[in-house]
């Protein structure tokens, strides 16, 4: 089926909001539910992309973001597999090919989230400069530089399906070689710790080393939840803040007592 | 003590859209920092007026942060007290900041995941879908309606109670009660950051180690189980009851890695990382290799 110009300029509008939604995850505009829907709303096929926003929502029910690991993009995963659709004038019968691109699209999707996040590496050095010298106005703009990327990490790929047609994407994903998105998801997981290790560099000093080591080694046992760590934390933190007072207000001189392991390092 | 700054309503409601942005400039090395200081920006305007004070509370909060999005809202709460403090003259350390939002972002984002990715999105999801499977309207839009009720009440409320709460921290000022908090905070911090780094730093190494025949009897034999359903409970009893499920038994690295402890190839990584950003390497570097490094090692066969 054929567009036209007013239906071009929404349907990227539509794949622009469904990236910004990616990374935002607040309207769900990405989620296939509502993605698919609008596509649908505004190329008139309503009905095929309500049945493919069900059939694909029900796929992605367990993709999510969760702490820093990334998901397979419901977005571009939902606007390509929507415009395809719409392209291909099957109607209702073109839902299950529609359905059989999203994954491969979902995991393309993934890639191209990834680079957009490691380019927001490079936007937040540039707000660091920014801040240094007090200027909110250009990190305000700077954030909405790396908000737009996103929008348009799917408004990108949802103009060129329409401009090559369904059939060149198709041959272009099944290209993807499956050992560079394995290797890119497992390079994913490792880059988490440089953010860690950030943070640490800045917290870190003797006292509080052995509750980092704690909570290493409870954090194997696999049956305490993150909310059961976060308890035991507060509780350690309360336990020796008493002892530490404790020690303060009845030690008098013996001082050298408190802390004999630490006086040992410190001597050391 | 400075005259007392305080932050109005109007100044709260503009934090709290602001905060839809959190994740936008979202990055693999300080994560949702760039956002945290967008929706603060109406508070730094506000608490601060020099530009020197302005850049220290900007470059302040460019530091590390992460969370569920959701759940960062009575993150911000908090933090928005402190700086009203802070902005008064109260005793409010960099440390201290810090060590809340570090402190706070991992339990709640214990609470945030499940109750929202894990639980409530399945299920309105797949109410949803179903409607819209049968070709109605209405799937979406009750989706797109009861989402965002929930999330925008979420975001707001749980702000508020933070603030409130964190103001009552900082009253007491004279009792130390904040000092003994910068104290709590950097030990609950460094306590999560060490779960954190077992957690969600993901690291597993698929070289076989050994490849051991089972003696009979030590493995399920599924040639000989009865057909049907009562093989299938079969089955599983005989695997409660501890037996293998192939006749080989095989060990990956991993398995004697986590022999030692889990999560000690994240550890060591993590500390190289560490002494690496000591020793002024670029954290853009460190992560593109991170990258590479995945690639190669998969191609490999090492990971």
């Amino acid at each position: 089926m054929d567009l036209n110009i007013i239906q071009i300029i929404l349907i990227l509008i539509v794949a622009f909001l469904a990236g910004i939604e990616g990374i935002l995850d607040q309207w769900h505009f990405h989620q296939p539910i509502i993605a698919c829907t609008l596509i649908g709303l505004v190329t008139g096929e309503l009905i095929p992309c309500l049945i493919l926003a069900g059939t694909l929502q029900l796929i992605a029910l367990g993709w999510s973001n969760i702490g820093a690991a990334v998901a397979p993009d419901a977005a571009l995963a939902s606007i390509a597999s929507a415009i395809i659709l719409v392209l291909s004038g099957q109607g209702e019968a073109g839902v299950s090919s529609a359905i059989a691109l999203a994954v491969p699209l979902a995991v393309a999707g993934l890639l191209l989230t990834i680079l957009v996040r490691t380019i927001a590496t490079g936007i937040v050095h540039i707000m660091d400069r920014y801040a240094a010298q007090g200027n909110i106005r250009a990190i305000e703009i700077w954030q909405w530089v790396a908000i737009c990327l996103q929008g348009l990490r799917i408004a990108i790929p949802a103009g060129l399906i329409i401009a090559v047609g369904a059939g060149p994407v198709r041959t272009l994903l099944e290209a993807m070689p499956q050992w560079l998105t394995d290797g890119l998801a497992i390079g994913g997981g490792m880059v988490v710790a440089v953010g860690y290790a950030m943070v640490i560099n800045m917290m870190a000093s003797k006292e509080v080393w052995p509750f980092f080591v704690i909570g290493f080694v409870l954090a194997t046992v696999s049956e305490i939840t993150l909310v059961g760590l976060g308890l035991i934390g507060i509780s350690l933190a309360l336990v020796y803040l008493a002892l530490s007072k404790q020690g303060g207000s009845g030690g008098g001189g013996n001082a050298n007592i408190g802390d004999p392991v630490g006086d040992l390092i410190d001597n050391y | 003590m400075a005259e007392q700054v305080r932050l109005s309503k109007k100044d709260r409601i503009s934090i709290w859209w602001r905060t839809t942005f959190l994740q936008g400039s979202w990055n693999y090395e300080r994560m949702q920092n760039g956002g945290w200081v967008y929706a603060l920006i109406p508070a730094i305007k506000k608490l601060y007026k020099t530009k020197e004070e302005r850049a220290a509370a900007l470059q302040r909060h460019l530091e590390f942060f992460n969370t569920h999005p959701y759940v960062a809202s009575p993150i911000i709460g908090v933090t928005l007290a402190l700086e009203e403090e802070r902005a008064s003259g109260a005793p409010v350390d960099d440390a201290a900041i810090q060590g809340v939002k570090v402190g706070m972002m991992g339990p709640l984002a214990g609470v945030g995941d499940p109750v929202f990715w894990f639980t409530a999105k399945p299920i309105l999801a797949a109410l949803a879908a179903s409607l819209a499977l049968g070709g109605n309207i209405v799937g979406p839009i009750l989706y797109f309606v009861v989402w965002n009720i929930v999330r925008m009440a979420t975001m707001w409320y749980t702000q508020e109670f933070g603030y409130r709460t964190g103001n009552k921290i900082t009253e007491d000022l004279s009792g130390g009660l904040l000092q003994d908090i910068t104290k709590g905070a950097s030990i609950l911090g460094m306590f999560i950051l060490g779960a954190l780094v077992n957690r969600w730093v993901s690291m597993t190494f698929t070289p076989t180690v050994s490849s051991v025949k089972l003696s009979e009897g030590a493995y399920i034999d599924w040639e000989n189980l009865p057909a049907g359903p009562e093989g299938i409970k079969q089955a599983f009893e005989q695997y409660e009851a501890g037996l293998a499920i192939s006749e080989t038994q095989v060990t990956t690295l991993q398995d004697n890695l986590d022999m030692l402890i889990p999560g000690l190839a994240p550890l060591l990584l993590t500390l190289f990382c560490m002494w690496l950003l000591k020793k002024n390497v670029s954290p853009i570097i460190i992560i593109f290799g991170l990258f590479i490094a995945g690639v190669v090692f998969h191609v490999l066969g090492i990971m």
